[in-house]
């Protein structure tokens, strides 16, 4: 209980930052003690019967598979901290460069479902809960169940036939051709995030139609943590409105409005945020099932590609990227949680 | 019923009178009634103690006068305050009152600060919300001020409700209460989740507050002892009824109404030589007992006190009582002071 009391935010994102590093370690270990654990090896995988045995032992021993495995774990970890998640073996492309040609689909896509999801099931959480057990609760609840209830496929097909057609979308891809070849011969794709460097272009009619084939993947992908994020909200109000400080707040006359502002609505999104987070998981996980359904260029739908050539090293490769990723959204989440609630900080 | 008016306080006009309140909760199994026709006078600076076991609806008589009841709950009779009567006025111009004019203070200070904003967040809000005019600095200069009369030093203004302990929170919750210089305050239980030495502090805070300020108190506790210390006026309540009230020395020397001695034979002290207790529990306040509502525990109930209520008359040296012991005699039937056989008692508790 010292001067250090509300200012020791600076060295708490210091101890979650290096926090980082052990938690990608063990990621790291995990992928590759799972992939060593499964039986075969990616070579007699994808040219077993082809060629003969010896041959395969010396394509085994090039590419260090017949290094004892504290040697193959050495050369991973400190291939990946240069950077260096290997070359596919089905299309020989560098990973790391797969996943930049490819995430940026990936990663628009889940920025633009993240905020669908945001702006549709925040507000209609903190309305279910504010006005508890009337038609607009009841009917807010019964959409929440049916978006996280209903799987992504059907979603989509759904919107794909009744709602692409009348609004004349796309439902495939996620640019036009001549978008995707003008951009290119023009060296407009500066950050490898078409969403991003449409924007950067300035040209409109890009960006309409990028907007347009972003749009239903992202509403599919949105709706399902959309679901998740109503009953959050909804729960939470429901609890902070009971809360003991929200009582006394009213004792002290403070308006009805401010007391549900300030105090039960704020309050309420401190867990949720925590949530969402743990929820970034689920969206990456739909990313795959939403890129299959729209043909979407992602890194979900190489991933479905590579797992069906039995290419280890493409999928040890993304799934490390995709871990990752996980390891730095919690990061910030934690991060913009201190920055919330102060008990956190200690 | 005829009200329960206090002569013997101050000439001064009551800051806030209750008259004949009621509070029931609405549930499956019919209305609790937790408060039943309550009337009760606070005069300036005066502290009144109101007492009784848990469940006797002591909070709910507090919350009621506040507004604060839960959805479901209903409240009737009448509270004058400055001239008016809060329950009869609209719900926009009660809450107006609250804070500024009537105060409350809570049991569990742990957890009635947000823990996301800073005590001065607090103080701010608050002032800002009764006296939208003031400056920025005005407005901590207050909050410092009232802080400072509860021993909180200015340095910890800035900081959050989770870095004070349980005593210096509920120092903070009431220089919250004060800040706006309410007339009346209710504090509900404002002791008892802290030790002891903390205790002694907040009732003695309690103590300087009608001094300085002339603040009138409603106290609600289950402590005897914290009466007996920081009250000009004792209430005992029992099953959503003030049974007894008067001067706390008068009360305390001299109970009349059965259940006040009961409860202050119980009370445990230094000369304590053995436990003392209220056999049974109090009674189901959706259906409570015919007559008097404690007559089914009661050491000397009387075959009247089963079948009629008792009525409300001015005690011997002074504030009322309703209980057949005491009067009035000529309303008991005849044989009514017979006194009611264990057997009936037995029977009325199976039932």
């Amino acid at each position: 209980m010292t001067g250090s009391r509300s200012g020791s935010l600076p060295r708490y994102i210091l101890q979650r930052v290096l926090l980082v590093i052990p938690m990608i370690w063990v990621i790291l270990t995990l992928v590759f003690i799972v992939l060593r654990v499964a039986p075969g090896d990616p070579v007699s995988a994808a040219l077993g019967g082809k060629l003969n045995d010896e041959a395969l032992d010396q394509r085994r021993t090039a590419l260090g598979f017949n290094d004892p495995l504290i040697q193959q774990y050495w050369d991973y970890l400190s291939s990946v901290v240069r950077l260096d998640f290997g070359t596919t073996f089905s299309d020989n492309q560098k990973v790391l460069e797969v996943v930049r040609d490819n995430g940026g689909a990936t990663l628009s896509l889940t920025l633009a479902a993240f905020v669908i999801a945001l702006l549709l099931g925040i507000p209609l959480g903190l309305v279910a809960g504010r006005y508890r057990d009337t038609v607009p609760d009841v009917v807010i609840r019964v959409f929440g169940i049916l978006t996280y209830a209903a799987p992504i496929f059907f979603v989509g097909f759904l919107l794909q036939a009744y709602v692409a057609k009348p609004l004349g979308l796309p439902t495939s891809g996620a640019a036009g051709v001549e978008t995707v070849f003008y951009m290119e011969r023009d060296g407009l794709n500066k950050t490898h995030v078409l969403l991003f460097d449409v924007f950067l272009s300035g040209n409109s009619y890009y960006i309409e139609d990028v907007l347009k084939h972003l749009l239903l993947p992202a509403l599919t992908l949105g709706l399902l943590i959309c679901g998740v994020f109503i009953r959050l909200v909804r729960v939470n109000i429901l609890q902070t409105m009971q809360s003991d400080y929200v009582e006394a707040a009213e004792a002290r006359g403070i308006s009805t409005s401010k007391v549900t502002r300030r105090h039960a609505f704020r309050n309420a999104l401190v867990p949720v945020i925590t949530v969402i987070g743990l929820q970034f998981a689920l969206l990456l996980g739909g990313a795959v099932l939403t890129e299959s359904t729209f043909n979407w260029p992602g890194l979900g739908q190489r991933l479905v590609e590579y797992i069906n050539d039995r290419d280890y090293v493409a999928v040890q490769g993304i799934v490390t990227v995709f871990a990752i990723a996980v390891v730095l959204i919690s990061l910030l989440v934690d991060i913009v949680n201190a920055l919330i609630d102060p008990r956190v900080r200690y | 019923m005829e009200p329960a008016i206090s002569m013997e306080a101050s000439s001064t006009d009551p800051v806030i009178s209750a008259r004949d309140v009621r509070v029931w909760y609405g549930t499956t199994r019919g209305a609790i009634r937790a408060v039943d026709g309550v009337s009760f006078d606070i005069a300036p600076g005066e502290t009144l103690g109101l007492v009784g076991e848990s469940g006797c609806g002591k909070s709910t008589l507090g919350r009621g006068l506040m507004g604060l009841l839960p959805p479901g709950a209903k409240r009737d009779g009448e509270v004058w305050f400055d001239g008016k009567d809060v329950l009869s006025m609209r719900p926009k111009d009660a809450y107006r009152l609250r804070g500024v004019e009537l105060g409350m203070i809570f049991q569990e200070p742990l957890t009635r600060l947000n823990p996301l904003l800073r005590i001065s967040d607090h103080f701010e809000e608050t002032i800002k919300q009764h006296d939208p005019g003031l400056s920025k600095d005005e407005i901590k200069q207050r909050a410092l001020d009232a802080l400072r009369q509860m021993g909180i030093p200015p340095t910890r203004y800035r900081s959050y409700p989770h870095e004070f302990s349980g005593g210096m929170r509920q120092r903070l919750m009431i220089a919250l209460a004060l800040v706006l210089k309410p007339a009346f305050i209710v504090a509900d239980e404002p002791t008892t989740a802290l030790d002891v030495l903390v205790e002694a502090q907040i009732v003695q805070i309690l103590n300087d507050l009608r001094r300085n300020f002339r603040t009138s108190l409603l106290l609600i506790t289950h402590n005897v002892g914290i009466v007996a210390e920081a009250c000009d006026r004792v209430a005992v309540m029992y099953a959503g009824r003030i049974v007894e009230q008067g001067r706390v020395a008068d009360v305390f020397e001299n109970p009349q109404h059965p259940y006040t001695r009961e409860l202050l034979r119980s009370t445990i002290s230094l000369r304590t030589t053995g436990l003392n207790f209220i056999p049974g529990s109090p009674p189901d306040l959706v259906d409570p007992p015919d007559g008097c509502r404690f007559h089914p525990r009661c050491p000397e109930a009387m075959a009247v006190c089963a079948t009629k209520n008792p009525i409300n008359i001015e005690r011997p040296t002074g504030g009322r009582v309703e209980c057949w012991l005491v009067g009035p005699q000529e309303e008991i039937p005849e044989g009514g002071t017979r006194p009611l056989k264990q057997e009936e008692l037995a029977v009325a508790d199976e039932a």
